[in-house]
């Protein structure tokens, strides 16, 4: 692997990584549940998105691979929000009330 | 009879791509295993125009990347506020019409809410989201209604 090709990767590995280390501080500082939810919603769009684009090139050329990982990734972009909404909807059901910040206009 | 095909095809595809060996053996256990599973959805009667929809316009290539790059600057923006602490954050709940008539158009806009960082699809009732959001702003975005519209123009046929 050449030199350009090598910095791309790790900058969507290591940007990648960093974003889902976010997504875990948002995840232990945000108030409630329902802002927790954003927080970690994070890791499953962008986060996981930039370590398979990474990992997309560090696969040069292997068809079958690169399209295993396409396929994950489409697989996260439909779970991800399903279950974020499942989530949300049993908690606001059973009771749970969200902390609102300000009265929306 | 469509949408029995067009099945089988993406099916297929999953199984070649997944596999890769290309001898005969297991290309007919691939062969047998697509057709038990064509069988079975259609004794479940999953395979209509929700599984496989055609219905909708070609567009949604265009409309896929414009999500991206909404996906993408919400994301940046959650993270913002995530390293800016709990105080830079205003959580806010509202019920929003929506303009969409068929269901498959409800769900992308509602799937496409919960997919950007920073907005949540609660509750659906008929004709409207009940929809939370991690700032007033990105809600007051969402009410401006540029991804409603853009859903509304992928299913008219």
């Amino acid at each position: 692997m050449e030199g350009f090709w090598f910095v791309l990767t790790s900058v969507f590995l290591i940007s990648g990584a960093f974003l889902i280390f976010t997504g875990a501080v948002g995840v232990l500082r945000f108030p409630d549940f329902y802002t927790r939810m954003h927080a970690s919603s994070l890791t499953d769009t962008m986060g996981s998105g930039l370590i398979l684009t990474g990992c997309l090139l560090l696969a040069d050329h292997e068809w079958l691979v690169m399209a295993k990982l396409v396929m994950i990734f489409l697989f996260l972009l439909l779970t991800g929000p399903t279950a974020n909404h499942a989530l949300v909807k049993a908690a606001l059901h059973s009771g749970l009330k969200p902390k609102l910040g300000a009265e929306p206009s | 009879m469509r949408h029995t095909l067009s099945l089988i095809l993406v099916l297929a595809t999953i199984w070649v791509l997944n596999s890769g060996h290309y001898t005969s053996l297991l290309l007919s256990l691939g062969f047998i295993s697509i057709l038990f599973v064509v069988y079975l959805s259609h004794k479940m009667d999953v395979v209509d125009e929700e599984s496989q929809p055609f219905q909708l316009r070609a567009t949604i290539i265009f409309y896929w990347i414009w999500l991206l790059k909404e996906i993408l600057m919400s994301n940046l923006s959650v993270a913002k506020h995530i390293w800016l602490g709990p105080n830079s954050i205003s959580p806010s709940m509202k019920k929003i019409k929506v303009s969409q008539s068929t269901d498959m158009g409800k769900v992308i806009y509602a799937n496409s809410i919960t997919l950007t960082p920073g907005t949540v699809t609660v509750d659906i009732d008929g004709e409207t989201f009940l929809v939370h959001a991690l700032t007033e702003e990105t809600l007051h975005q969402l009410l401006q209604g540029e991804m409603d519209r853009r859903v509304t123009q992928l299913e008219k046929s």
